[in-house]
């Protein structure tokens, strides 16, 4: 069977609310929060300018071949990644190994405030995944694809 | 690993463009970027050398219209062919929900077919998966060049398990919408069949 990632409106919700809530108290620009192979899943602040769907994909193979530098040096991880701009600076945090925390600040903010609120956030993030996870894993909730024929597939497809 | 995302109705999968060294793989996504419309796709992403080699992957968003309601989003992804940079496949294999492989058609090209075809089977093995029992379509590109190997040949050596197949010139675009339209499928009707 093909693994499923799935996400639940109750759920991004929570997800969401955490986002804000860091961006609010980091004095962050935006907060992204996205899966290791580069979905986004929620974000918070000033995202209208941002390309969340190439921040993420990028992101994500970032994060990848830093945890391949990691494993070649015998490390299990390094959790977190800062990279200083002259205006925006991109901290990132590998979230109970599952997901990836994306912190964007500028001046109105330093490395020390983010780090610490971003700890915070990701034990309450931990949280949300550890109930998303076992919501999806017993299978009471409806899926998409019982109501999807072969006949809807195909007609995607038609030109 | 797709990604059901029941709050904004949106399906989200990811299919991995593998093959040889400058078998066309990145020119499969650029035809596909250049003829799709704005409102369907995302930044094509190239992280490629100086002299236009991919150094670690393209990434090309794309959305195929709606099932249901549901958005389908798929995120084109290749490879480096390069076999130097093996590590680097490794990783952009992981979470792959369909598999297309380019095999370039020329004579002097079989030997990298054969090894780039073991490559991503060994590769997909070390990562939990099985070729065979992942959505997965072949292309035969550069079917125009004169030195271009018969397809009963090509299917012998590189496609064993007769998995759907496609001739290709992607350059003027033979063959690239089809393969995708078949991967694409594919994962579609997996999901279905897992749900």
């Amino acid at each position: 069977m093909t693994q499923q990632l799935v996400m639940y409106e109750e759920e991004l919700t929570q997800i969401t609310t955490i986002c804000e809530v860091l961006q609010r108290d980091s004095n962050a620009r935006a907060v992204l929060v996205i899966d290791k192979n580069g979905q986004a899943f929620a974000n918070a602040g000033e995202v209208e300018q941002l390309d969340i769907t190439s921040l993420s994909s990028l992101t994500a193979g970032n994060v990848a071949a830093t945890g391949a530098i990691a494993s070649l040096l015998a490390e299990k991880e390094f959790a977190g990644q800062f990279l200083e701009g002259q205006k925006t600076s991109y901290h990132v945090s590998i979230v109970g190994q599952r997901v990836i925390m994306v912190v964007l600040f500028d001046e109105r903010s330093s490395l020390g405030l983010v780090r610490l609120r971003v700890r915070k956030a990701s034990t309450e993030l931990v949280n949300v995944l550890d109930a998303l996870a076992k919501k999806a894993a017993s299978g009471t909730q409806p899926s998409v694809f019982s109501e999807i024929t072969d006949d809807d597939i195909d007609n995607l497809f038609n030109d | 690993m797709s990604f059901i995302n029941y709050s904004s109705r949106e399906i989200n999968c990811k299919i991995v463009y593998y093959g040889p060294g400058l078998c066309g793989k990145t020119t499969n996504l650029q035809y596909i970027y250049n003829k799709t419309n704005p409102e369907a796709k995302g930044k094509m992403i190239s992280l490629a050398t100086e002299t236009e080699r991919t150094l670690f992957f393209d990434f090309l968003p794309l959305s195929l219209g709606e099932i249901r309601g549901f958005k389908t989003r798929f995120h084109l992804y290749t490879v480096p062919g390069q076999v130097f940079y093996d590590a680097s496949r490794k990783l952009i294999l992981k979470g792959v929900d369909g598999v297309v492989y380019v095999g370039d058609s020329q004579m002097e090209r079989m030997e990298a077919n054969i090894e780039s075809l073991d490559n991503l089977r060994q590769n997909l093995q070390e990562q939990g998966y099985d070729l065979d029992k992942l959505p997965y379509v072949v292309q035969y590109n550069k079917r125009d060049l004169p030195n271009a190997i018969p397809m009963t040949e090509l299917e012998e050596a590189l496609n064993p398990t007769k998995v759907p197949a496609f001739e290709a010139v992607a350059p003027k675009g033979v063959g690239v919408f089809d393969t995708l339209k078949a991967v694409a499928k594919l994962v579609l009707t997996e999901l279905r069949k897992g749900s």
